[in-house]
Formats: structure tokens, C-alpha cells, sequence
């Protein structure tokens, strides 16, 4: 297992709150150690279908039937994933669907993988001009203000929303054997 | 071989209820030709997606029935949303692909299909509770009644004469493609 640092701190649980309080009923991702508490939170959730993805970029046309039949979708993914999404965000700006995506960063505050850099460098950059407003989350007190705030803004303008958890956040992936 | 916009408007007479998403390209022109209708979300790009705005609005409207129909192109390039579509088992969603076994759009250049790769195979594997090819119009009628009353997941692999058909233009601005499908789905 590749369990992060803080973990057991209480920020997956302040997003699913959120998830909850607006009525998220569909979640797609492709895992991340940083994401893992989350995605049990909304796998043991009745009124939350649970997709797991074999890309990131099948989450976009998720999101997009989901708002077609009426129902709010937030996608769960590493910067990694980011990548793969870049021709598919252009369904979310021609149509305008509200899109919440929640990143763990990579690639920066003490990755021990190069391989990861490249990517985690530019994963803001690239959802910037893809047309989402960018926060990112250094700390863990601020999840819970800016993930809700992020969450309310696209949903009620439909507007594409992309909050970035960092790296230093999370806690660098452990790499236990 | 089937042709395509006879196949496609078969599919489609008396639809009802039935919610469809066309893939980019000639599907959309297909499906546009059968006749507009606001329950099509037709699609002008998002390549590789049809499939996966099949499934979340399959999970999101249980009650009704979603026909995903795409080229062999599209499905191609999102093959592993079968994966994806395989672990749900929605049982309201059904996709058709028409399948040239070229990419029509940009040449006719031969896809993986022409060299034999096997869709409904692969959607067997993705356990598809049915799948199967179908190369006669005279399945039709059979395909347009999996559409309404099968259960799913389903695929149609539909072998279609590589055959450069007049465009049917749709609506293409995809906010009142979007608003027009949602109010009409509101409204049933």
C-alpha cells in the first residue's frame, strides 16, 4: 500500500460534504493514492454512482450525460489525468456544462518520481487554457472554504471548475517496499 | 452491407421516448437525415466520447432509454469506455455503431475494423449483456426493438457500405443543442 502522509486528516471528508450538500449523484475518476479516502467515502454511498474510469477523458463525456439527464457529476483525478482530458474539455466550453474537477497534484513538493514533473508542471497552465478557473490548496484548513466555494460557482453558472490539491497537501506518494 | 441512412432511419421510426446520441460525423449526418429531433444530442467533435455521454445519461435517467449511435472511428478511439460501461451494466443504454470500417470523414482511410479487429468481441468481453453484428436491412426492425425494449448493455456492430453520403447538417452551436435536449427531456 502507498498510503499518504495525512490521510487520516479530515479534508476528503470536507469535499464529500460538499459532494452531498449539491447533490452530486454521479462520480468518475481514475484512482490516486490522494484520492483514496474520497472515492470510499463515495463508493459506500448509496446515492452516488461510482465510475471507474480507464481514462480521465471518459469522465468529461460522463459529466456531460449526467447534466443532460439532469444529474450533477464531479470528476476525481491526478494532474497526470489532466493531460489526457485536453480535446475532450472542449465539449464542456460549447456546450457549457458545469464541470468540477478535483486534482492531487503530482509531480511537485517532494515527488520522488521524475516522470511525473513534466506533467504536474503545467497541469494549471493546461486546464487555464482549456477554460477552467484554477484554485489550488496548499493547506489543509483551506479545503474546505475553497472546494465549496469552487463546487457553488460551477454549478450554479455552469462553468468548468478545476480545484488542485497540492502535492505538499497531500503528503508525498510513500513508497513502502 | 447495409446503407447507412436507410439502416439508421429504420432504426428511428416511431422512436417515442428514446434518447440518442449521435457521434461526430457521419453518424450525426445520419441521424440528422432520419429526421431532427430534440432528444439528439448530436455531437460535432468530443471524438472517442459518444459512448460516455451514453452511460451518464443512462445512470442519470434510469427510466428511459439511451441509444448511443457512432462510427467504428469513434468507438474506436473510446474503446475502453466498454470497460467503463461493462462494470455499471446499465441496462438502458444500447450502442449501435455504423461501421465502415473507414474513417469517412477525412478520406475514407482504412480503421481497424477493415483488418478484422472485432467490436462486438470486445464487448463480450466487457461483458455487453448482448452484442452481435447485423449486415442485412432486413435486421432492422430487430435492432430498433433491442433499442426500445432490450436490456443492457448492448452493442450493434452494423457493417454499412463505405459510402460517401450527402452531409445533413444539424443544429451545430452546442448550448442550444444542450438546452433544446433538456427541456424536451423535462418536458416528457
Amino acid at each position: 500500500m502507498h498510503t499518504p502522509l495525512n490521510i487520516e486528516t479530515s479534508w476528503p471528508d470536507a469535499i464529500y460534504a460538499h459532494f452531498r450538500r449539491l447533490g452530486v449523484r454521479q462520480v468518475g475518476y481514475v484512482p490516486d493514492a490522494g484520492h483514496s479516502r474520497l472515492i470510499a467515502l463515495c463508493r459506500d454511498d448509496p446515492d452516488i454512482a461510482d465510475v471507474v474510469l480507464t481514462t480521465e477523458e471518459e469522465g468529461i463525456g460522463l459529466v456531460a450525460g449526467a447534466a443532460l439527464g439532469g444529474q450533477r457529476a464531479a470528476l476525481l483525478m491526478q494532474s497526470s489525468g489532466v493531460g489526457n482530458c485536453v480535446n475532450m474539455f472542449s465539449l464542456l466550453r460549447n456546450c457549457g456544462f458545469a464541470c468540477v474537477v478535483v486534482v492531487t497534484m503530482r509531480g511537485e513538493f517532494g515527488e520522488f518520481n521524475p516522470w511525473q514533473v513534466p506533467m504536474g508542471a503545467i497541469t494549471e497552465d493546461v486546464l487555464r487554457l482549456s477554460g477552467f478557473l484554477t484554485y489550488r490548496v496548499d493547506n489543509a484548513d483551506d479545503v474546505d472554504p475553497i472546494v465549496g466555494a469552487g463546487c457553488d460557482m460551477a454549478f450554479s453558472g455552469n462553468l468548468q471548475v478545476a480545484i488542485l490539491l497540492s502535492q505538499r497537501l497531500i503528503g508525498p506518494k510513500q513508497w513502502t517496499r | 452491407m447495409l446503407d447507412r441512412r436507410e439502416f439508421v432511419k429504420q432504426l428511428l421510426i416511431d422512436r417515442g421516448d428514446l434518447l440518442v446520441v449521435p457521434g461526430l460525423g457521419s453518424a450525426t449526418y445520419d441521424v440528422a437525415a432520419a429526421g431532427d429531433h430534440p432528444l439528439n444530442f448530436y455531437l460535432w467533435g468530443a471524438m472517442g466520447g459518444a459512448a460516455m455521454i451514453g452511460l451518464g445519461l443512462a445512470l442519470a435517467r434510469p427510466d428511459r432509454q439511451v441509444a448511443v449511435i457512432t462510427g467504428d472511428g469513434d468507438m474506436l478511439m473510446g474503446v475502453g469506455s466498454l470497460a467503463t460501461i461493462g462494470v455499471k451494466q446499465p441496462n438502458n443504454l444500447a450502442i449501435v455503431v455504423l461501421d465502415n470500417a473507414r474513417y469517412g470523414e477525412t478520406g475514407m482511410q482504412p480503421s481497424a475494423t477493415a483488418q478484422g479487429i472485432d467490436l462486438v468481441a470486445m464487448a463480450l468481453a466487457c461483458r455487453f449483456r448482448h452484442a452481435r453484428a447485423v449486415s442485412r436491412i432486413d435486421e432492422a426492425a430487430d435492432v430498433r426493438a433491442l433499442l426500445h425494449d432490450g436490456k443492457g448493455p448492448i452493442l450493434v456492430n452494423a457493417r454499412i457500405e463505405a459510402e460517401d453520403t450527402p452531409r445533413v447538417l444539424p443544429l451545430r452551436d452546442g448550448h442550444a443543442i444542450k438546452q433544446r435536449f433538456i427541456a424536451a427531456l423535462n418536458a416528457r
